[in-house]
């Protein structure tokens, strides 16, 4: 019942890893990778970091902290303000209306699941950013984009279950 | 630890946190589409919050790119060694070229000099170029821009010229302290005064998010034709002038695009130009003198 106070730091500190792990995901998505024309389509890691923990634990992935997340990825990739934390948002409200089907599921279905999502958020991106540039950008890079996330959603995936079960199954 | 007052504070307090729960994501997407608008309005302050964020991070995506910038060399040299013999007979053929090249420069550059002092020229404002490695790329398919190791400190300035290689990348659009953003000459935002080299057609470089640039406000009947080269034309005041930008690739009716001289997607290291001008109207920050 009393937990010590450094049983209490400890927990806190597992508590935060789904929040850390995403925000190393925003990070390591902007590494430059000299392959041509990686940037326009580098995978959305923190899309798949965001819908993983908001099915496994929505309790430490908040509307909130997906807000907070999107609002630091606005800022460091340097677009317009609020377009990934919109996104991220709308994005988390969906997986978590529709959790228990994915609780349920296969990882295949986890998969099918996330490739709706990602197609979500394709066109929702596109429709901000063709909003507030007010001009009809060509959908294609956003579309290649999520393919190349959809790939690459298997490895991440099982990076995020490592992590989930060293931090938060203890 | 402050005493709690009783239960009735929490008995009020659980139904409106209910209630901000169930309204957070309207809460949150309204939030986003007001930042929106801020942004829109309010870019000035936008871009110093960004600049202080960017900075923030700046350690940390320095440090985690590095092993990815070693990895790719690893590569690059593997497959470099493999050509090495043809790479070394093509770079033969192509010094001996250039040795010729070399004569006449140095014969023109003689040449320009004694005209110049013919005609009492004023010469041009000096040039200093600060080095700077690209640390992180957008990850975005929407946003086409970098961000450098060199801020404030290392006397970066807003609207500097941003060249890697043969040529042109883009321009400043944010300062920190140690690290800064280059807006590239494709992102949709980029606008760039250019001069045509040998027509001397003045016009306007305009990115839209594609591998190449488009020319705007040319006059229809204007002779340019595929493979001329365009540099800047140093009009504003931002950039010198000369500098390549890029190679004509197609006149069409849909428009005279433009292929970038530098290779925008591999960009490991950057110089950024500081011109010697007085900065612009376009930097109200206080503390650039």
């Amino acid at each position: 019942m009393t937990a010590t106070f450094w049983q209490k730091v400890d927990k806190t500190g597992r508590n935060l890893a789904p929040f850390a792990v995403t925000v190393m995901m925003v990070l390591v998505g902007m590494i430059p990778l000299p392959v041509p024309g990686y940037a326009a389509v580098a995978p959305n890691l923190t899309l798949v970091s965001v819908y993983y923990w908001t099915i496994h634990r929505p309790d430490l992935m908040r509307p909130g902290v997906a807000f907070l997340i999107g609002l630091l990825q606005d800022f460091l990739i340097g677009g317009p303000l609020g377009v990934n934390a919109l996104l991220l948002v709308v994005a988390q409200w969906a997986v978590l209306n529709q959790r228990r089907v994915f609780l349920a599921s296969t990882f295949a279905l986890l998969w099918v699941g996330f490739t709706l999502v990602m197609a979500g958020a394709v066109l929702l991106q596109w429709l901000a950013f063709s909003v507030l540039d007010a001009v009809t950008l060509s959908i294609l890079p956003a579309l290649f984009q999520g393919l190349l996330t959809v790939a690459v959603f298997p490895a991440v995936g099982w990076l995020l279950i490592r992590v989930h079960r060293a931090f938060l199954n203890g | 630890m402050k005493p709690r007052s009783s239960g009735s504070v929490i008995r009020l307090a659980a139904p409106l946190r209910a209630l901000a729960q169930r309204f957070s994501f309207l809460l949150l997407v309204l939030a986003s589409i007001a930042l929106m608008m801020v942004g829109k309005i309010e870019s000035v302050s936008v871009d110093s919050a960004r600049a202080r964020v960017t900075d923030a991070f700046a350690p940390i995506l320095d440090a985690i790119s590095r092993p990815a910038a070693t990895a790719a060399r690893v590569v690059e040299s593997a497959v470099e060694l493999e050509n090495a013999f043809d790479e070394n007979q093509r770079l033969k053929a192509e010094n001996a070229r250039l040795l010729q090249w070399r004569q006449a420069a140095l014969r023109l550059e003689a040449e320009n000099n004694s005209l110049r002092s013919l005609l009492r020229v004023r010469p041009e404002p000096s040039v200093n170029y600060i080095a700077a490695r690209v640390i992180a790329t957008p990850g975005s398919s929407f946003v086409r821009t970098l961000v450098v190791t060199a801020g404030k400190r290392d006397g970066v300035r807003k609207g500097q010229a941003a060249l890697a290689g043969a040529g042109l990348v883009g321009r400043v659009i944010e300062v920190g302290e140690w690290s800064s953003r280059v807006l590239l000459l494709t992102d949709i935002n980029a606008r760039i005064p250019v001069i045509l080299s040998n027509t001397r057609q003045r016009s306007i470089l305009a990115g839209d998010n594609s591998d190449q640039a488009k020319l705007l406000y040319l006059p229809p009947d204007s002779p340019i034709q595929v493979g001329e080269r365009v540099v800047t034309s140093g009009d504003g005041g931002l950039f010198p002038p000369g500098l390549p930008v890029g190679v004509v690739t197609a006149v069409s009716e849909r428009g005279i695009r433009v292929l970038p001289s530098a290779d925008l997607s591999r960009v490991e290291h950057l110089r950024l130009v500081d011109f010697g001008l007085p900065s612009t109207d376009l930097d109200p920050s206080p503390d650039s003198k």
